[in-house]
């Protein structure tokens, strides 16, 4: 009779005002960053329906530069305004936060993704088809593989110029997801970003089968898990009776100051809150590749077309870490004394795991997914410090690592045989021999990986070793440190590979680039080595941008 | 005037710098060059000694501060020069014989195509040497050190297409090597107890150290001064050295580096007063090596090695000398100089019998020689003459000295050590009769040809004789190298005296090594009357085994002490055995040590993480159920670690 009751005053509460429900109040211009890229996203599907085949590649190559260059420019003036620091606030109606840890990483997002357009648009590498040239993308991915449509389509010189809006919608989400204020903005994002990624990953031009293979399991472990996150969302609803990040917080660390009558049953139970936030941090830890949630990633890598491997591995792993630390540092530091040790645990084998069956990889690709999983527990060493040396080690590495990422599939792009890309590792030996460039800029990216002084990975490294260290997890950097000198074994082999092996009669070649390839590259080894000759700055940027906003 | 005492240390450096930088177009004028660098280097030194004089006893110290070598922090190592008594008295020493050694040089090297190689690192030894005795601190010390090290290292092999000096230089280097790990490890000691190691604030603070600490320190000093003054038990490599060219022998290996020793223990005097049992240790290295090697001279049959072994012999006595504190240090310093004198004459005599007898060592192959080279056997005899300490001439005034000062030690140590010198002082007597008498008297034993024996293969006729023995020809020498010698002859004969009148070399380095009148419990005159009844009772014995008989051409079998001493006492066969075999063994064992456990382990490691790759490998099926169920236990393990985290 009571809840009936309850029930009708909500009712009557919501009819009695007509017409006095606050419209809400959106603050378009801190917003500006994912409004640009996602109204770009729409612009190039229109495009896609009225613009002839023929001017679609030029204009969405230059729609999504112009796009991702506005976007940019306008975080950078947002932080510029001192949205970053002593501006920071939560902004439509509590849903999205602009605040340093978001700026830093909605940033590198977007640097990472203009360069991943430049590898999305490489029309030079594949030998091309009836006098066209041809990207890595699949002429017709609707098509059957190796059906008489395929053929067709191949003939007539298709490209799939529709990646290019699939790519702004999910650099789109990507903006969104660490800078989410409440758990269903969380969910939202991490779904507008993920679907297209699913869809990226089936579209290689090459090995179709298993690009379609890949893109499949990928979607079906991310349903899942995102199945395991909405029920952590609706547990800790359940628990504090909102999804905002900071009436989470209050509940967690001071009790609820008014239990809403209807929840009463449920609120404040430890369970649920628990259950809840382990659940949701699931979700997260799949998206960063943890172990034991990194399955999906060795597969997944080897099978979607490399430049969307290079843009998933650095930005996907830049958006999911940002959110991660969101929710551990905005939404659960009331109880950090429960989740460290589990997070502890969850980084020992993501650092281990990684690092050592990555020795036994064979595919090049396979490789660096491992190395990827390795890198993902460094960064979680630094993500347990809780403390703002923490946030900002963990967003320098996130700089640093993305670049190094995308520098190195790109390297990847270009060693190929008649079978498309030559992933095998046994077929790049002696590649120092015959190319001896691209073998030494490959070696500065494996030598950034392994953390090798004067490059990026050791500053990274570093930092979050030594935050990790000073907030009492010493054990963790020891652990930390033996994964990495495992790690530099399967690194280093790769160099004594190409530079003191012979090379083979049947060895791949490596194709000469575009200008577009070719800047790509040169930004990944200017950034890996600028930020391991001189790293202050950017530790200093990031330390100004180590503050969330509650 | 203080600024001089750079020029000293920089002469011959320039010279040095000129003659091995220069090229070939120097090689006719290198031996010229050098002899001029050393001379002006002398010249200096002459001119600083007098300006030294003209001051009283105790302004005559001079100092000169060059440059701030390492200025780290606290640490501060300079290189400055200090020049005082004892000082200048090694300065016309080293540059005195040097310089005279150099023109001796200019006749011995005529015939040797790197000449100008030669006088390039003679000079560079009289910087190196110049720089240990003027530096004002031990670390320069140990620069010059070091570099008396390398230049004696590469003039012992100066002949270096014989095996046997490229050897020997070899040995002596790695026997000196361990010396000077003690003198590095003493300066560090220094470095740690006083925070500096200059001269002045270490020495000035030895009463506030405690004595362990000293003893210590006394003791590693003592271990770089049985290296490079080759005392027992470091003695080894220096009759291996006697295969360098013998003016080399002559002015390093008997009149100068090999000195260094007793350099370094008197210019440390404070830190062995200051601790008794390290100066019982310098007394006993001493005692031990003036026997030592007075026994090894008596057996060798090689004139240089003979030489040698009194060398040894003899910087015993002057190592023991300054074991005994302030009544030994003065005289111990004036032995080392009139040492410096007879010895370096008896050294270039020998070079001069050598060069008149087609390079023959083998005493046993001379004879007779008085009439063929008349300076050269009045020059050794005057040295032989002055070593055995004959009434009158140099050497009788500095070991009756020292004898005299071993008495003075007191109680039963006293009585052991004036008799061990005394008996030196008699096998002295006695090895030196029979080198002079082998080389200068009786029979000619060099116009027969020799007996072919399996120990000496350079019986052997010389190719291009048609196998026919033919006879070497003794003749004198020439001038410029007779000269060094006359005048070296001289200082062997009048420098004792003229420094024990009216005791002057006492009181001239008595403000730098303080001095103390010994109380002996046998007065003055008996121990010179012992000293000069064991002395011609050493020389009557020679007489009878070589002066009355014949000398057999080759060696006979001898006694099993002969023998031993033949084999240097059995110190080479010691070393082998114990360090040699026993080093093999050693990294033997640490070489199997890293093959199995270190690289073991390693491999192991390696070996195990690969096997865990391929294990965990198999996790990843490719089947997206099998991904599912993991991620599901996944979850599962992470909700109950965080509730359990919680039931904590």
């Amino acid at each position: 009779m009571s809840s009936v009751a309850s029930v009708h005053s909500l009712w009557t509460a919501a009819a009695g005002a007509p017409g006095k429900i606050p419209g809400p109040h959106i603050e378009y211009a801190q917003l500006s960053p994912t409004l640009i890229v996602l109204g770009a996203a729409v612009l190039g599907i229109m495009i896609e329906a009225f613009v002839p085949r023929r001017s679609r590649y030029y204009s969405q190559l230059l729609l999504s530069l112009v796009a991702l260059a506005a976007a940019f420019a306008a975080v950078i003036g947002l932080a510029a305004a001192g949205f970053g620091s002593s501006k920071a606030h939560v902004a439509a109606m509590g849903a999205v936060a602009v605040d340093g840890p978001a700026l830093f990483l909605q940033g590198t997002i977007l640097l990472v993704s203009l360069i991943a357009v430049f590898t999305f648009a490489e029309r030079r590498l594949d030998p091309a088809a009836h006098g066209k040239h041809v990207d890595s993308f699949a002429a017709q991915p609707a098509a059957v593989p190796g059906g008489a449509a395929e053929q067709a389509a191949v003939k007539a010189g298709f490209t799939t110029t529709e990646v290019f809006p699939i790519l702004l919608f999910a650099v789109g989400g990507m903006l969104i997801f660490p800078a989410a204020n409440d758990l269903l903005t969380l969910f939202v994002a991490l779904e507008v970003f993920s679907l297209p990624l699913y869809i990226l990953c089936a579209l290689a031009r090459r090995q179709r089968l298993l690009s379609q293979e890949s893109a499949l399991k990928y979607f079906l472990l991310g349903a899942f898990s995102s199945a395991f996150l909405l029920f952590g969302v609706a547990l800790l609803y359940g628990y504090a009776g909102t999804v905002t990040y900071a009436g989470i917080a209050e509940v967690v660390s001071d009790g609820a100051k008014q239990i809403d009558p209807a929840l009463a049953g449920t609120m404040s139970n430890d369970a649920l809150l628990l259950i809840g936030g382990a659940l949701v941090l699931m979700g997260l830890l799949f998206k960063v590749g943890a172990v034991p949630f990194h399955m999906w990633t060795p597969d997944v890598y080897q099978g979607a077309p490399t430049p969307v491997t290079g843009f998933m591995a650095a930005a996907t792993k830049v958006a999911a870490f940002g959110a991660l630390l969101r929710v551990l540092y905005v939404v659960l530091p009331g109880m950090r004394w429960d989740w460290r040790p589990v997070m502890w645990g969850v980084a020992i084998i993501t650092m281990l795991g990684g690092a050592i069956v990555a020795i036994t990889q064979t595919d090049i690709k396979r490789l660096l997914a491992y190395s990827s999983i390795a890198h993902a527990g460094f960064i979680l060493a630094g993500v347990i410090a809780t403390s703002k040396d923490g946030v900002s080690s963990v967003l320098f590495y996130l700089g640093a690592y993305s670049f190094v990422t995308l520098g190195a599939f790109a390297v990847v792009t270009l060693v190929r045989d008649a079978g498309g890309e030559a992933t095998q590792l046994s077929k790049w030996a002696g590649l120092g021999r015959r190319s001896p460039l691209v073998a030494a800029v490959f070696a500065v990216f494996l030598l950034a990986f392994a953390g090798i002084p004067l490059t990026s990975g050791f500053a990274g490294k570093f930092a979050v070793f030594k935050a990790a260290a000073q907030s009492g997890a010493g054990w963790l950097v020891v652990v930390g440190v033996i994964s990495s000198a495992i790690a530099a074994f399967f690194y280093i082999r790769v160099i004594v590979l190409m530079f003191f092996n012979e090379p083979k009669a049947e060895g791949p070649t490596v194709a000469v680039p575009s200008p577009l390839t070719s800047t790509a590259i040169a930004i990944g080894v200017t950034a890996t080595l600028v930020l391991g000759l001189a790293p202050q700055y950017f530790l200093d940027l990031a330390g100004h941008a180590g503050v969330f906003v509650r | 005037m203080e600024n001089l005492i750079a020029l000293l240390v920089a002469a011959p450096l320039v010279g040095a710098a000129l003659l091995l930088c220069g090229g070939k177009r120097l090689d006719r004028t290198g031996h010229w060059i050098g002899t001029l660098f050393a001379a002006a280097s002398f010249a200096v030194g002459v001119a600083l000694f007098a300006d030294m004089l003209g001051r009283s006893a105790d302004h005559r110290a001079l100092h000169q501060h060059l440059f701030s070598w390492i200025p780290v922090g606290g640490f501060r190592a300079d290189v400055a020069f200090q020049l005082d008594q004892l000082s200048m008295t090694f300065v016309l020493l080293i540059t005195g014989v040097g310089s005279l050694i150099h023109v001796y040089s200019i006749g011995y090297m005529e015939h040797d195509e790197r000449r100008r190689r030669f006088f390039g690192y003679l000079n560079l030894f009289l910087a190196a040497m110049l720089l240990l005795v003027l530096a004002d601190n031990y670390l320069l010390l140990y620069v010059g050190w070091e570099g008396v090290g390398l230049a004696s290292y590469l003039l012992i092999g100066f002949w270096q297409h014989k095996p046997s000096a490229a050897t020997a230089a070899k040995k002596a280097f790695l026997v000196n090597r361990v010396g000077d790990m003690g003198l590095s490890i003493a300066i560090m000691l220094m470095f740690t107890t006083f925070g500096t190691f200059a001269f002045g604030p270490v020495l000035a603070s030895t009463g506030a150290t405690s004595e362990g600490k000293l003893t210590a320190i006394g003791l590693m000093l003592l271990l770089a001064a049985c290296g490079k003054s080759a005392q027992v038990p470091l003695q080894s490599w220096l009759g291996d050295a006697m295969e360098g060219p013998t003016p080399v022998s002559a002015l390093i290996h008997a009149a100068t580096m090999v000195t260094a020793g007793v350099y370094l223990i008197t210019r440390s005097g404070a830190i062995f007063n200051a601790a008794p049992d390290a100066q019982t240790a310098v007394v006993a290295v001493g005692a031990v090596t003036l026997l030592f090697g007075a026994i090894v001279g008596c057996a060798k049959d090689d004139i240089k090695k003979a030489l040698a072994g009194s060398t040894m012999s003899q910087i015993g006595y002057m190592i023991l000398a300054a074991g005994l504190g302030p009544i030994g240090y003065a005289f111990a310093i004036m032995h080392l100089v009139t040492h410096g004198f007879f010895k370096a004459g008896l050294f270039l005599g020998a070079g001069s019998v050598m060069h008149g007898m087609n390079d023959e060592v083998d005493m046993r192959r001379y004879g007779g020689l008085r009439k063929y080279m008349p300076i050269t056997f009045i020059t050794f005899g005057l040295g032989y003459l002055a070593i055995i300490g004959f009434p009158g001439l140099s050497g009788f005034f500095s070991k009756d000295k020292i004898i005299e000062a071993a008495f003075a030690k007191g109680g039963t140590e006293g009585w052991i050590l004036g008799g061990a010198a005394l008996l030196g002082a008699a096998i002295t007597a006695f090895y030196m009769t029979r080198v002079m008498l082998m080389t200068f008297f009786g029979e000619e034993r060099w116009r027969n040809a020799p007996t072919p024996s399996p120990d000496r293969p350079s019986a052997e006729p010389a190719a291009g004789t048609g196998g026919e023995y033919t006879p070497p020809h003794p003749h004198e020498s020439p001038k410029v190298m007779t000269l060094p010698m006359v005048v070296l002859a001289i200082g062997s004969v009048f420098a004792g005296g003229l420094f024990s009148l009216n005791e002057a070399f006492v009181k001239w380095l008595e403000p730098v090594t303080s001095f103390a009148h010994g109380h002996s419990p046998v007065s003055a005159t008996t121990v010179t009357a012992a000293t000069t009844v064991v002395l011609f009772l050493g020389v009557g014995v020679a007489w009878l085994m070589y002066g009355r008989r014949p000398v057999p051409s080759l060696a006979p079998r001898g006694s099993l002490l002969t023998r031993a001493a033949r084999r240097d006492l059995l110190q080479d066969d010691f070393n082998h055995i114990v360090f040699v075999r026993g080093g093999g063994h050693l990294t033997t064992t640490l070489v199997q040590l890293d093959h199995t456990l270190v690289d073991g382990a390693v491999n192991g490691t390696a070996a195990s993480m690969g096997g865990l790759s391929g294990l965990l490998r198999q996790l990843q099926s490719g089947f997206v159920r099998s991904y599912a169920v993991q991620m599901l236990g996944g979850a599962a393990v992470l909700v109950a670690a965080t509730l359990l985290m919680r039931g904590v």
